[in-house]
């Protein structure tokens, strides 16, 4: 099994799905001559041409509606907007037009899209270019928003959207496109829904999703070797729908649950998931469910605030401590 | 255009005319709910458009004024009223409505209630034409009013740049909702707009069926001969207001008496039967049978037909049986 980097898995998904189809095109900003900013679609200008491979304008409503209206006729779109504050931008068509089509054509039309952008905190970017908006995309009906964790799933999560009859939103992560793992040799499809479990634990379920799923395994390790708790890390690679089986079948294995986002708590992943433990798992638990969540400002530019706004290991640590009275 | 086009055109423009009368009386009544927006004074303008074009084949796409569209396109006018009627044998299975009909077997490929929406996937459905080599176009209807949209600027552009082949059919009837084009928009004459884009135009009376016709045919060669884009504006009016929670109190009676004297079906009309091609009483007869079919065949339709059944409210939210949902078919 070959390891790759996450924007390799990204760029490998890319070729095969392009290679198999004739009518899988990619578009964004810069990702062709230039191969994009994170080199998800490196080479495959020159592969593909042009006319597969579109260097659009700045442009994100417009060239995000336009690869929608390609996908009523056939055409499977892969959009990369290069960041995810950009995607507001487009969230008219993506929200208005490809989540919404399926069902006001009463099933006659369909929006086989993929959007991809990445998200999260990185270095020193600043606020308008440090968003996590992963909570804004899932609450939207017929929509599927996935978040790879590691390459294997950026690699299967991005096969399987690409052939899927339903728009998909891939929310990737700045800091993760260098990150290495293992991705099959072969031919791998990843499904887009359900969750995973990256750690087997008794004594608490750590719910993570993209970077917060490494928090959570770095925590787990430390909560075992210090405290002797043993943190059973669950991945929600699938944000919507929100595997609601998985989170119910940990909880009522280890009856605790922290949720870990890089995002703001109000209206986030992590309520959304306390929610479903609540209405499903009440009586399971041991102890109330608990979230680590980010500050509730704009990601300030100075390193230490920032640093200081977004949650770390010790605190996902400390809440789990706090949660056994260590 | 022969006589016998023009004497069926007639009788498709009142029928659509007629059609939408009813809607009014339909909602009045409360047999249709939600926005409703009516076209009655701009059928010229999609028929005039189509009949150039290859109706059922090309795809057309529009704002939420998009009942006549969807007709002319080919879609059932019990299919349509029945969605109207928010009605399971509605084109959208009434989950549609008046502002989201679509009949995509005929390429209606739908009405869209977001001002400006369309303008985007219109360039993306020519762009999908253009992979596929065919020689079929995607046509775009929106009104005046939709060309401030920032869609409307980011799509010319790329259709443009990439000699899309896309027909932009600017329906301009003087009024976004009820404020005047001069109101709101700088440059008033729509087809000078495109000018930046290096998109050729044009911009002719919209409530001639024959000019519309002609200028259409034009426009529809150009885009289909892989020029790239074209931008057709037509001067049109619609006799009641936006929607019909709009009082229409922001026009002058002198400049709708006006209009009316402009009226697409009596102007041809009066064409046909000054050429002797038709008389009064055959008008009379034709315009009887339509109010007729309406009521007998439509109307009836609709109010027949069961609603969606509530077990079903989720049905067409995400594509069911999806493999790729599993991660494949193994």
């Amino acid at each position: 099994m070959a390891e790759l980097m996450y924007w390799e898995a990204i760029r490998r998904a890319h070729d095969e799905e392009m290679a198999n189809d004739p009518l899988v095109i990619c578009m964004g900003e810069d990702i062709g001559m230039a191969g994009g900013t994170y080199k998800a679609t490196q080479g495959l200008y020159d592969k593909y041409g042009a006319e597969r491979v579109i260097d659009t304008p700045i442009s994100e409503n417009g060239y995000t509606g336009l690869g929608i209206g390609a996908s009523f006729l056939g055409v499977r779109p892969i959009i990369e907007i290069m960041s995810v504050n950009f995607a507001w931008l487009a969230l008219d068509q993506l929200f208005n037009s490809a989540a919404k089509v399926r069902y006001m054509s009463g099933g006659q039309l369909e929006a086989p899209v993929v959007v991809r952008s990445p998200g999260g905190t990185a270095h020193q970017l600043g606020a308008q270019h440090s968003a996590r908006m992963e909570k804004v995309f899932m609450g939207i009906a017929g929509l599927r928003v996935v978040t790879p964790s590691n390459p294997r799933q950026a690699y299967g999560l991005l096969k399987s959207a690409v052939r899927c009859n339903d728009p998909v939103y891939i929310n990737e992560h700045e800091l993760m496109y260098n990150l290495k793992g293992e991705v099959p040799d072969e031919e791998y499809f990843h499904p887009l829904e359900g969750s995973e479990v990256a750690r087997e634990g008794k004594d608490v379920t750590l719910f993570g999703y993209n970077i917060s799923v490494h928090w959570c395994l770095q925590a787990a390790e430390t909560l075992s070797k210090q405290h002797g708790i043993e943190a059973e890390v669950v991945d929600l690679y699938a944000l919507s729908p929100l595997d609601r089986a998985g989170i119910r079948a940990s909880v009522g294995k280890t009856h605790r649950a922290v949720i870990v986002e890089e995002a703001e708590a109000p209206v986030g992943v992590g309520s959304e998931v306390m929610a479903i433990i609540n209405e499903e798992c009440f009586f399971e638990l041991d102890a109330a469910p608990v979230r680590v969540s980010a500050a509730n400002v704009p990601i300030p530019y100075n390193h230490t605030l920032e640093r200081a706004a977004i949650p770390k290991v010790d605190d996902v640590v400390a809440a789990v401590r706090k949660m056994f009275g260590k | 255009m022969n006589v016998a086009d023009k004497k069926r055109l007639l009788r498709e423009m009142l029928f659509a005319r007629r059609f939408e009368e009813r809607c009014y009386e339909a909602y009045v009544e409360r047999k249709i709910g939600g926005f409703l927006h009516l076209y009655p004074g701009q059928e010229a303008c999609a028929f005039g458009v189509m009949e150039a074009a290859r109706p059922g084949r090309d795809y057309v796409i529009t704002g939420y004024r998009d009942h006549v569209h969807a007709i002319k396109c080919g879609a059932d006018p019990k299919a349509v009223m029945a969605e109207l009627f928010a009605k399971e044998t509605g084109c959208s299975r009434g989950r549609g409505g008046s502002m989201h009909i679509f009949d995509v077997e005929h390429r209606f490929m739908g009405g869209y209630a977001l001002v400006g929406g369309p303008f985007p996937l219109a360039a993306g459905m020519a762009k999908a034409i253009k992979m596929k080599g065919d020689d079929d176009i995607a046509i775009c209807f929106l009104g005046d009013a939709a060309n401030n949209q920032g869609t409307f600027h980011e799509s010319l552009n790329m259709a443009a740049l990439w000699d899309l082949p896309v027909l932009y059919v600017c329906e301009n009837n003087l009024y976004g909702i009820g404020t005047r084009i001069d109101r709101s928009t700088a440059v008033v004459e729509q087809y000078k707009r495109v000018d930046a884009y290096g998109i050729p135009s044009a911009q002719v009376d919209g409530q001639d069926i024959e000019v519309v016709f002609k200028a259409a045919q034009k426009a529809v060669k150009h885009v289909r001969s892989g020029k790239g884009p074209y931008f057709l504006e037509l001067l049109t009016y619609r006799y009641r207001g936006h929607s019909m929670s709009d009082s229409n109190a922001y026009r002058s009676k002198d400049e709708e008496k006006m209009w009316s004297k402009r009226d697409p079906i009596i102007m041809l009309r009066d064409r046909l039967i000054e050429a002797g091609e038709i008389t009064k009483d055959d008008y009379k007869a034709m315009d009887t049978e339509i109010l007729d079919q309406i009521e007998d065949e439509i109307i009836a339709h609709a109010e027949s037909s069961p609603e969606p059944k509530v077990q079903e409210l989720e049905k067409y939210t995400l594509a069911e049986n999806d493999p790729w949902v599993r991660g494949g078919r193994n």
